[in-house]
């Protein structure tokens, strides 16, 4: 009982980073209608940026926001530069150069920092905390906070504030919202930026564990498609409660089902990705969608 | 000669004689290059061959796939175990291995039906990066992560004596595999090319050019969506028993994700959508990473530096940065380039085209 209730715990420590990944993922479906196939590889590359300033002896508490500054920079620049030119191309289009981004990304990485694994210092101490016989890693509850921070800062953003309610007015109803004075592009571009630091913060808390390389995220941002399909690729709730439930199913399952163990974890992502697909294509929070013909 | 002869041939499109000139020049080729190089270009048409079926899938009916490597995988796993554990022919066990890994994309295409592209990028995807650890599990059958070796078959006696006698050197291994390749090459290429000229290729461009409309005119969307699928899952197959047999050995690290991301890139580069374009995006895509990394260090007016950066930088820079570029600037790719560049070259030659609406007059020829 001991032993679920911790395997519990820190599935959920996992699911906050998988749950800040979808929430990137479903940021900029939400604004354009496309998956963003190099997510990933845009937070492995702001994790190595707070890496590169971290080893440049400033703060983690200090090299942490400027990292998601500028993630936040390069997001914005990136629509502008890559996705502005075919805004209004189909989706494949799009796809195809999110792909494009994505191994661009990866060879950068891999030609500005190498391929060897570097440890990533964590914040927290590595000790853990007992509570009735279970113990809760301080690493796991770090991630948690934060990424409970982070989910509730975007949730202010969009729900709260006017740039949050232009942003969703530009993704729903583009045309209406150019007629009353609203520049979509740029809320686009914003759109991505935000993206792009959520994303980071998911690639500085997962760095600890996987040990930071141009490949980290591969498996992640699997883990992350699996969340925002389950949670409803639309929906901002749907992908906080899909990367929760992501995590704690991944880790139970490594662990009570033999057959699945630790190297076929990822598999239980696929399989999470084509059941939901099959049997409820919209997800748990995702509403059924019409189309004008 | 009679004079119906001549007239026949004298009648037939130049892209015919175009198609004919290539074929020679594949089937010549392995007479004047080294048997190293050949095998390098058997793995090119080998790739050709996959992003065929990707091209059938992507360019034709508009579903996109990232989990093509996956399938090459099991048309490659299903060949080796064959050939190893039952001893079986390995030339038989190519068509057979692509019928299997065809009935399987055909299955998963039955789910994608629901999907839309996007979601079908998204579970394919998932398909290409677990693929290699599913195919490890299995250890008494796929030797796990060590991989199986494969015998490489030696060429027959037949093929032996023409080749000798044309350039008067033995035919290797690696010759009798790249002829092999072109073989099925040219029967698949073939193939796509009356499957998309005729009623199964109007169809499936009808359905990616608007679903709903193409459901009203009568097609069976669905079936053709699946049969897009298979026939896909299909080219896959072979393509991945075939390069199982060129290199004599696979392992789940033959078929990374990047393998998946090669084969768009390739179809890319090519031009989806068209014929020749997976054979040029093929080439390309197999010989630009290897190129360009001996290219650079080789240029003396390259500061070492740069040319460093660049021979580290590898494939995954400029695949990448080609695609972006390629979906901005030439969506159509280069066999799209050609084309259009063709058709200018046209419409100048015969002149007098209405400037203001584009309008050429018919061509003489054929009036």
């Amino acid at each position: 009982m001991q032993e679920l209730f911790q395997l519990i715990v820190s599935g959920l420590a996992t699911g906050g980073v998988f749950a800040s990944l979808a929430l990137a993922l479903v940021l900029i479906y939400n604004a354009m209608g496309i998956v963003n196939f190099a997510q990933g590889e845009m937070a492995m590359f702001a994790t190595f940026i707070a890496f590169t300033l971290i080893s440049r002896g400033i703060s983690y508490w200090i090299a942490v926001p400027v990292t998601l500054v500028i993630a936040f920079g390069g997001g914005i620049a990136i629509q502008r530069l890559v996705i502005r030119p075919v805004e209004r191309a189909p989706v494949l289009t799009l796809v195809i150069i999110t792909l494009g981004l994505a191994t661009l990304i990866n060879g950068l990485a891999g030609v500005l920092f190498g391929y060897i694994p570097r440890a990533f210092d964590s914040p927290f101490p590595p000790s853990s905390y007992g509570v009735f016989g279970v113990y809760v890693g301080y690493q796991d509850l770090g991630v948690i906070a934060m990424s409970g921070v982070v989910l509730l800062a975007v949730y202010l953003l969009l729900q709260r504030t006017t740039v949050g309610l232009t942003m969703r007015a530009a993704s729903h109803h583009p045309e209406a919202s150019r007629l009353l004075g609203v520049s979509v592009s740029w809320m686009l571009a914003l759109g991505w930026g935000l993206a792009a630091a959520v994303g980071a913060v998911s690639g500085i808390m997962v760095a600890p564990v996987l040990l930071l390389e141009p490949d980290m995220m591969q498996t992640t941002i699997i883990y992350a498609f699996a969340a925002a399909v389950l949670g409803g690729i639309e929906s901002p709730l749907g992908a906080v409660v899909g990367g929760l439930v992501v995590g704690v199913t991944v880790n139970l399952v490594g662990v009570y089902v033999p057959f699945v163990g630790g190297d076929l974890q990822l598999a239980v992502a696929l399989a999470i990705i084509v059941a939901v697909l099959v049997i409820r294509p919209n997800g748990l929070f995702g509403r059924a969608s019409s189309r004008r013909v | 000669m009679s004079s119906v002869l001549r007239h026949r041939i004298r009648s037939v499109p130049p892209r015919y004689a175009l198609v004919g000139i290539v074929v020679l020049l594949l089937a010549g080729l392995p007479t004047v290059i080294s048997s190293y190089l050949t095998s390098e270009w058997a793995q090119a048409l080998i790739l050709a061959i996959a992003i065929m079926g990707l091209n059938i899938l992507i360019g034709y009916s508009g579903q996109l796939s990232l989990g093509h490597g996956a399938f090459m995988a099991l048309g490659a796993y299903v060949s080796a175990i064959m050939a190893r554990h039952y001893h079986v022919d390995y030339l038989v066990t190519i068509p057979i291995a692509g019928i299997l890994t065809g009935g399987v994309g055909f299955l998963f295409g039955v789910p994608a039906l629901r999907l839309s592209a996007l979601y079908l990028a998204l579970a394919t995807f998932a398909l290409a990066v677990v693929a290699p650890s599913l195919i490890k599990r299995p250890k008494d059958l796929t030797g796990g992560v060590q991989g199986l070796l494969l015998v490489q078959p030696d060429p027959p006696q037949p093929a032996k004596d023409v080749f000798a006698a044309i350039t008067g050197t033995a035919m290797t291994t690696d010759q009798w595999i790249y002829y092999i390749t072109l073989f099925c090459a040219l029967i698949l290429f073939w193939l796509a090319w009356n499957l998309l000229r005729l009623r199964p290729g109007r169809a499936m461009r009808a359905i990616r050019d608007g679903e709903v409309a193409a459901a009203a005119s009568g097609i069976n969307v669905a079936g053709y969506k699946t049969l897009a699928f298979g026939v896909s899952a299909f080219y896959a197959g072979i393509a991945g028993s075939l390069l199982g047999l060129a290199s004599g050995f696979i392992s789940p690290d033959t078929f990374p994700v990047s393998l998946s991301i090669q084969l768009l890139v390739g179809g890319v580069i090519g031009g989806l959508a068209t014929i020749p374009g997976p054979l040029v995006g093929a080439i390309f895509a197999y010989f630009l990473p290897i190129e360009s990394d001996q290219w650079a260090p080789g240029q003396s007016w390259i500061p070492s530096q740069v040319a460093t950066v660049i021979h580290n930088a590898g494939p995954a820079v400029s695949y990448g940065a080609l695609l972006i570029l390629i979906m901005i600037f030439a969506p159509n790719g280069i066999v799209g380039l050609a084309y259009s560049g063709y058709a200018l070259l046209r419409r100048r030659l015969r002149g007098a085209g209405d400037r203001e609406t584009g309008h050429v007059p018919p061509d003489p020829q054929t009036v």
